[in-house]
């Protein structure tokens, strides 16, 4: 129990810091290309212990992320919880894959949440322009390899791998 | 550890669950705007977070405070006295207009103006949405922020607010695309709506035919009508006014006097009208929807509230 507490505050702990990076402040042209740092960080932690992280707390990160950026409700959320339900349900997959196939992986669903937020927010008839818009999905994919070899040093350092991974 | 057989519903039903909640709740908030309520309780958990990343940002102004010298103390101070002595002079002539005014108001039988309250807030820095133009403000209901209330620079406009926390509030800037003010043109009264661009130092008058009196360098200032900006604030100058002989309307665009990307105080306004029993049916609720709407909302709030303008309206919209 204490381990999984651990492992559970460690999660906590990095998800803040991603919140963190998500709303810093960065100069006009970085802004376009900032990684979804959220999405990224959750999907490490559903990926690695889906015992504790999953569709729930997904949704409900993705609530606070609306709150932040000030979409609708429920609007970055949605989005979220498909990315982390394809990941919970081939996290064994995910875990013996290298680095770069999780990062092809991790194209293909970022893309597929960017849709999403991207399509509500046609049907509000406001659009932004298209070019920049999957900006974040490539940084995001090229930042993966370097995040996860991050989180698993945090991982391990503070929240200990459990033994069946 | 790990239970091997997992209890409640499985992943699948909990994914399909939670995405027609976000379903539910996206129509929610944005046809009934009823979720106000959760966002505030939210936004008090997002505020700690917020004020870190606003404080090396905070520390540096503070430092800059603290450590600059004597000599630049005293030049502001200088500067600022002359400065001071100069809108005394002014406020002095400003002082008999008004007199002139009420009295003249009292002659024609029209409602005088009343004074405004103010509220110096300040941003705080933090990224929201790249595709949208919002900004925090670290002011929020404890200071009886509503929803709807117009912001300001000492320029001139700069947006409305969207969101209230009980600590923080969002606003929403006049260029955003999905943002229109009712503006007039000063030097003719001509009146126009001034949609937001998504592009930070541009608005665009849509609608306007191509005979309109429209000038570059003309200034804009709001009209007050929609109840919701005060009148005759400066909002923007027309930069360019294309007459296209192939399209239907004149493509103006018009460049925002407030400085919306720079400074850190704005100032909270709180509009006079909204204790106007013609505007007391209208909740601060159904203020955001009109603003923040399709363009068929906008004329709403006018014809509802201001009976002579809208049908002046409604006649430029026939000769067009």
């Amino acid at each position: 129990m204490a381990l999984i507490n651990r492992n559970f505050r460690t999660g906590l702990l990095t998800v803040i810091a991603a919140f963190m990076l998500a709303i810093m402040p960065l100069p006009d042209w970085a802004v376009k290309f900032r990684p979804d740092w959220v999405t990224l960080v959750m999907i490490y932690w559903a990926m690695t212990i889906p015992d504790r992280i999953g569709v729930i707390s997904a949704w409900l990160a993705g609530l606070m992320l609306d709150v932040s950026y000030g979409t609708l409700l429920g609007q970055q959320a949605a989005g979220l919880v498909i990315v982390i339900y394809v990941i919970h349900m081939q996290h064994q997959r995910l875990r013996a894959a290298s680095l770069i196939q999780q990062a092809i992986v991790i194209f293909f669903l970022l893309l597929i949440k960017q849709l999403l937020v991207l399509w509500v927010d046609g049907i509000l008839g406001r659009a932004p322009d298209i070019w920049y818009y999957f900006m974040p999905t490539i940084t995001s994919t090229l930042l993966w390899p370097w995040l996860y070899l991050i989180l698993r040093d945090l991982h391990r350092k503070f929240g200990r791998i459990p033994a069946y991974s | 550890m790990q239970s091997i057989f997992s209890q409640g519903p499985s992943a699948s039903a909990r994914m399909i669950i939670l995405v027609l909640a976000s379903l539910a709740l996206m129509t929610v908030d944005h046809r009934w705007h009823q979720l106000e309520v959760v966002r505030s309780a939210l936004s008090t958990l997002l505020y700690p977070l917020q004020y870190t990343v606003d404080l090396p940002i905070r520390f540096y102004y503070w430092g800059e405070e603290v450590f600059s010298t004597r000599q630049t103390l005293l030049k502001k101070n200088r500067e600022y006295e002359t400065r001071y002595l100069e809108n005394r002079v002014q406020l002095q002539k400003l002082d008999i207009l008004q007199r002139e005014n009420a009295r003249l108001r009292q002659l024609l039988g029209a409602t005088p103006e009343t004074a405004e309250r103010l509220l110096i807030a300040e941003i705080i820095k933090v990224d929201v949405d790249p595709n949208r133009q919002l900004i925090v403000l670290n002011k929020g209901s404890h200071n009886d922020i509503y929803v709807g209330q117009p912001v300001i620079d000492a320029q001139g406009v700069m947006g409305q607010v969207i969101h209230v926390g009980p600590l923080s509030s969002t606003a929403i800037l006049i260029t955003d695309i999905s943002h229109a003010i009712p503006v007039q043109v000063d030097r003719n009264g001509l009146r126009a709506i001034a949609f937001g661009s998504g592009n930070i130092n541009e608005l665009e008058l849509r609608n306007l035919p191509h005979n309109t009196d429209i000038r570059v360098g003309d200034t804009l200032v709001t009209s007050g009508l929609g109840n919701h900006f005060p009148a005759n604030y400066p909002v923007a100058t027309v930069t360019s006014v294309k007459r296209l002989p192939g399209e239907l309307f004149a493509r103006i665009s018009a460049k925002p006097l407030a400085l919306l990307d720079q400074g850190r105080e704005v100032l909270l306004l709180w509009n006079n009208k909204a204790d106007n029993p013609l505007a007391a049916g209208e909740s601060p609720k159904t203020d955001g929807q009109t603003k923040i709407g399709t363009p068929a909302d906008k004329d709403k709030p006018k014809s509802a509230t201001d009976k002579q303008p809208s049908k002046q309206a409604s006649k430029q919209k026939s000769e067009q």
